[in-house]
């Protein structure tokens, strides 16, 4: 396999890859927005999407039934909709910017994935190697630095769509982005601190946070430390990264963008069909992203318990059942992918339970929140604990 | 009498806000849970409470006898013109009816005027017409949309009758008393 894989030209492999990013990401997107429905109907005492039915899926007993309770078949007729349907653009338009702008929201979302460790396996020396496209050292730089290009998205929709509400839809999330962006990277600082121990090699790379979060239990002793996963350490840092990330990916309470209250549609009034699609796969993409990090960084990525991590897990599997296979990269691949990304999609669950509980903010109160409740509380995050740190640092060293 | 509505500081925790959301989330994922309060309609029909104003529709007695007189009081009432009645003579099969003299030839009720008001029934001397409990009129065509008289009757049905007026009616003319 890994042969074949290696004796492809690079070319290959990365059109390859960028197909399985796509591949997988779409649906993902897809899927989400099916359980956005799913979740806001069960938590307003409605079922929900649940009558489409291919009319062969009809026959099969129990399962059809099943499926279609559950709308599955309403995500392909949504998607097949988008697909087919008429796609008008307004005689308005700046014609250029309007059609680039999805295809820019669409091109970050997609490019992140791609420097997120997803999962990890045991080598043959029993060495945890991460499931990864492209294994940075910059890991969490890239994450930002092409994330927030997604804004470019939105400010270009608003900005050619030539009307007045996408052009304030557009404005306000450039404004909202520049706020949180300052706070979520503050926030993220402390936890770079700690795993860059003076002395050692530095790194940026979401695989190492990972890796500094596999500890196991120790006794009460400073060895324990690896073990803990850093939202229990620095849990400010975790709900500031949290609310940033709400604000970062337009979700409510802090789609500003959208407001459909207050300005129709917000960026994306003009647009239709699959345009329109492209930037909400775009938006559940960023979310699916978002919350990936966050369990990479704060959650302790793959590892199923704190104190309990993956290679543990497979170890102690294997010393039980004799199996061999609990240790082969297969396995634990597949089961770090597993816990790795039910982890995610709790955090998914979260920001729909969130959507659905919390009224939208003020466009005043989401610029004060940011600038005055959320930057200083990250700044004096990063300071407290650069100072523990540095004084901690020399004890828990290994 | 103006007043001002006193604004109480918010305490602690609506101003931390976190706990506040997390009372909202605990509400919420408590409705995650509970059962569906919706009613999938085409399958599952709403209980329609008694005295319900459906569709208008024309009753029989219980002795399957049509009722309307064609006196046109409906017609007259009906506030956007919903009804056309034809009147005409009480068919010569029907004997025991010859003396009530007219009956609808036509009766006609657009649904596409009728306002559901009620008046109609309100204003029949007969009780021949009754808003029931259909509440849902579909057709594909305009025409479709206007009940006639079979269409009515089917409707309507046979409601029971308290008074037999017609047969008080005979009954007194056979004694000599007519009116």
């Amino acid at each position: 396999m890994t042969e074949l894989w290696n004796s492809l030209p690079p070319l290959l492999q990365a059109v390859i890859k960028g197909l399985a990013v796509i591949g997988v990401m779409f649906p993902f997107g897809g899927a989400c927005s099916l359980i956005e429905r799913k979740v806001s109907a069960a938590m307003q005492g409605r079922p929900g999407p649940n009558r489409a039915i291919p009319f062969w899926f009809a026959w099969v007993p129990g399962v059809g039934p099943f499926l279609q309770r559950l709308g599955v078949f309403h995500l392909l007729a949504d998607g097949g909709k988008m697909f087919f349907k008429e796609d008008p653009v307004p005689g308005h338009v700046n014609k250029f910017y309007f059609y680039l702008a999805p295809v820019v929201g669409m091109i970050p979302a997609l490019t992140t994935v791609t420097v997120v460790p997803f999962g990890a396996y045991l080598d043959e020396a029993g060495r945890l190697v991460p499931l990864v496209l492209a294994n940075l050292d910059v890991g969490i730089l890239a994450v930002f630095a092409v994330s927030s290009l997604g804004v470019y998205s939105l400010i270009l929709a608003g900005w050619s769509s030539n009307s007045k509400y996408p052009f304030l839809g557009g404005i306000r999330a450039s404004a909202q982005l520049i706020s949180y962006e300052l706070s979520m990277t503050l926030s993220v600082l402390p936890v770079f601190l700690m795993i860059n121990a003076p002395g050692t090699e530095g790194t940026l790379s979401l695989f190492r946070v990972v890796e500094f979060q596999s500890g196991t239990w120790q006794g009460f002793r400073m060895a324990s430390w690896h073990g803990t996963w850093f939202i229990m350490t620095m849990p400010l840092a975790a709900l500031v990264f949290l609310v940033a990330l709400f604000a970062e990916t337009n979700r409510l309470p802090f789609d500003m963008a959208e407001g459909e209250a207050d300005l129709v549609g917000g960026f994306h009034t003009e647009y239709g069909a699959m345009k329109w699609g492209l930037f909400f796969v775009a938006e559940y993409s960023h979310m699916l992203i978002g919350s990936g990090v966050f369990v990479l960084l704060f959650l302790g990525g793959w590892n199923p318990l704190p104190w309990v991590p993956l290679a543990s897990v497979a170890g102690e599997l294997h010393q039980l059942t004799g199996w061999a296979i609990a240790v082969s990269p297969l396995f634990v691949g597949l089961l770090s992918i597993g816990i790795f990304l039910g982890k995610t999609l709790f955090f998914i669950f979260l920001f729909m339970w969130v959507r659905w509980t919390v009224p939208r903010f003020r466009y005043d109160q989401v610029m004060k929140l940011g600038w005055q409740k959320l930057l200083p509380l990250a700044l004096g995050n990063l300071i407290f604990y650069a100072i523990l740190i540095a004084f901690l640092q020399p004890k828990f060293s290994h | 009498m103006p007043y001002v509505v006193e604004r109480k500081p918010l305490t602690l925790s609506e101003r931390l806000y976190f706990p506040q959301i997390l009372a909202g989330m605990r509400v919420t994922l408590k409705h995650l849970f509970a059962p569906n309060v919706t009613m999938e309609y085409p399958e599952q029909r709403p209980a329609i409470p008694a005295g319900y104003r459906g569709v208008p529709t024309l009753v029989k007695d219980p002795h399957g006898r049509e009722k309307c007189v064609s006196c046109q009081l409906c017609e007259f009432v009906c506030p956007p013109k919903a009804i056309r009645i034809t009147p005409g003579e009480v068919p010569a099969d029907q004997t025991d009816r010859a003396h009530v003299e007219k009956a609808p030839k036509e009766f006609d009720i657009d649904m596409l005027r009728c306002i559901y008001c009620g008046l109609c029934q309100e204003v029949c001397p007969e009780e021949a017409i009754f808003l029931q409990n259909q509440y849902s009129m579909t057709g594909y065509t305009r025409a479709e949309m206007v009940n006639d008289k079979a269409r009515l009757y089917e409707l309507g049905g046979t409601l029971p009758d308290q008074h037999f007026k017609w047969d008080k009616k005979k009954a007194a003319a056979g004694h000599g008393n007519a009116h």
